[in-house]
């Protein structure tokens, strides 16, 4: 039986293996960068909240294109053109199984999660938002799922609405319920807060949305590295991830959308590839996934992509979470050992990142003795100020944590707090 | 003392320190005994707004030189801002403007006077020049 706790969704034939089959060492020697040594010292890699690092397979793949498969997709009528069109469509159809979308023209190559809500805001916005209309998201929200929405907001005249969430960093699922009107056009929220950790009820909210007849986009940015996600079985209407947070190049994204929606909405950029039929009177558009691909794509990227989900996939991704969740409890119970370290997001069903602050220590003056000591985290506000505000705090530090960090990693995060502590007393 | 004199003089008092450690241990201190900006100034008008720590920052032109007080919400950045105003402060706006601040290479503080680090510093050099020009003109219309 798999714990609940470490997948956002595990299928019931889910055939992934409950723990990693191969030593974390072996591991770890597939992530070069993980043997570098900031100022002399071991890297202690704790901000794959913001990006996480690569492969060897992922670096050879990119490598590899360049060196026997560069081409243009979709235009030759070459031999390399055919070749990479192939691989690219190729790498199309394993994040379609990924993610369990039902076909691959619902899967869209972007260049990364921004690029993807900003599409959607601005086509989906064009068709179906108008003035007075309300879009709905949570106070939780990175900016990148915040932004896209007020500036639609402003071009459209219509109102941005916000669900709150509790200190412990739940969701008030009454007020969601309470702020859907007849009005609300879209319901906007992540899946895991890049602040809190905190895994989000969006089965639970797009079954109420729909109920409403509003569609939903699930910002699965935070969530997608961590666990199972499956698009059919959340039913949400809209997903989007990067690349670069799941092992993969960066400039690289997706956005999923299902197809009715995709078919009604236009296109967001124009340029080559997303179109059928271009004269100077009148323009027809290319066929899904091309309408929204414009341009030359970043199809390397895609196929590093690929290459990154089949590695994960090869790991296991209930094995991965299992993994994560051993090593966010561990974080949690040294960090909160620490007499003075306040954390911020304690909700039960969380992904591995931990908010905290050690007493009044500035988050900066923290970060830095930490980097000194060859410690990876981010410090500030993780562009969600509105999670900041609701705190009344100025940042906080944030641990980020991979399946290739350590119980190791982590006491030398515990020890180098003591020592700032002890610094700044 | 000119300004190379003070930032020769910022580098010899560094270079005792042998370890990273104590480096900060020093800039610590520093940032504790900074003569701070009287509570008036810290607004938004004085403020100088970095991602990371901000900063706040008053001149005070008596004719001849500029004097600097200022003060930040993280201690290590109210080290650093104490060292500038001790290089900087007291000078002529000519000084000021010709000023090539070395010293922060020479202690091994560069990277906080990295743009990318965002902590209102490199703005916080560039407010002070800037109010060194404005003063400097003021000063040539009079």
């Amino acid at each position: 039986m798999v714990n609940s706790r470490v997948a956002h969704h595990v299928p019931s034939n889910a055939t992934d293996p409950m723990k990693l089959t191969r030593s974390i060492e072996e591991i770890r020697a597939e992530f070069p960068i993980l043997a570098q040594k900031p100022y002399g010292r071991p890297l202690v890699y704790l901000d794959n909240g913001a990006t996480t690092q690569k492969p060897v397979q992922v670096l050879e793949v990119m490598n590899e294109i360049y060196r026997t498969s560069n081409a243009n997709v979709h235009r030759g009528v070459h031999f390399l053109s055919d070749l990479i069109s192939e691989r690219y469509e190729s790498a199309r159809e394993t994040v379609r199984a990924f993610i369990n979308a039902s076909k691959k023209e619902e899967v869209i190559f972007t260049a990364g999660a921004t690029a993807s809500i900003n599409t959607v805001a601005f086509s989906f916005g064009e068709r179906y938002v108008h003035e007075g209309d309300e879009i709905l998201i949570s106070e939780m929200e990175h900016h990148a799922n915040i932004v896209p929405w007020q500036l639609l907001c402003q071009r459209k005249k219509a109102l941005l609405k916000v669900i709150p969430f509790s200190d412990e960093g739940l969701l008030d699922m009454a007020r969601f319920t309470a702020l859907m009107t007849d009005r609300t056009r879209l319901v906007a929220v992540t899946q895991a807060s890049n602040v809190l950790g905190t895994v989000n009820p969006v089965r639970e909210i797009v079954a109420e949305a729909h109920h409403r007849g509003i569609p939903v986009l699930v910002d699965g940015a935070q969530s997608i590295q961590h666990g199972i996600v499956d698009v059919k079985e959340l039913d949400c209407d809209f997903f989007v991830f990067s690349g670069h947070k799941i092992y993969a190049p960066t400039g690289t994204g997706v956005l999923y959308g299902k197809e009715k929606w995709l078919e009604e909405i236009p296109p967001y950029q124009g340029g080559g590839d997303m179109v059928a039929n271009v004269t100077f009177a009148k323009t027809t558009f290319n066929e899904l996934p091309f309408k929204f691909e414009a341009g030359t794509t970043n199809y390397t990227g895609a196929i590093g992509l690929a290459t990154a989900l089949d590695y994960v996939s090869g790991l296991g991704r209930v094995a991965i979470a299992e993994r994560e969740q051993l090593l966010l409890s561990a974080a949690v119970s040294t960090l909160s050992a620490i007499p003075g370290v306040k954390l911020f997001g304690t909700a039960p069903h969380k992904v591995s990142v931990v908010s905290f602050l050690p007493g009044d220590i500035h988050q900066f003056d923290a970060g830095m003795i930490l980097d000194k000591m060859g410690i990876a985290v981010r410090t500030g506000t993780h562009c969600a100020q509105p999670v900041m505000e609701h705190y009344g705090i100025s940042g906080t530090i944030r641990a980020s944590i991979a399946f290739y960090n350590t119980e190791d990693e982590i006491d030398a995060l515990a020890a180098g707090i003591r020592k700032v502590m002890e610094m700044f007393a | 003392m000119t300004v190379n004199e003070i930032q020769d003089l910022v580098t010899e008092e560094f270079a005792m320190f042998d370890d990273w450690i104590s480096r900060y241990d020093y800039l610590i201190d520093l940032g504790r005994t900074l003569p701070v900006i009287d509570p008036k100034y810290k607004t938004n008008d004085y403020l100088i707004e970095g991602c990371q720590s901000k900063v706040w920052l008053h001149p005070d032109f008596d004719g001849n030189t500029l004097s600097f007080t200022a003060d930040s919400d993280a201690i290590i950045t109210r080290g650093i801002v104490a060292l500038l105003v001790r290089v900087l402060s007291g000078r002529t706006p000519d000084e000021i403007i010709a000023a090539d601040l070395y010293f922060i290479d020479r202690i091994g503080l560069r990277q906080n006077l990295s743009p990318t680090r965002s902590n209102g510093l490199v703005s916080m050099v560039k407010q002070m020049k800037l109010y060194a020009i404005a003063f400097k003109s003021k000063q040539e219309q009079t």
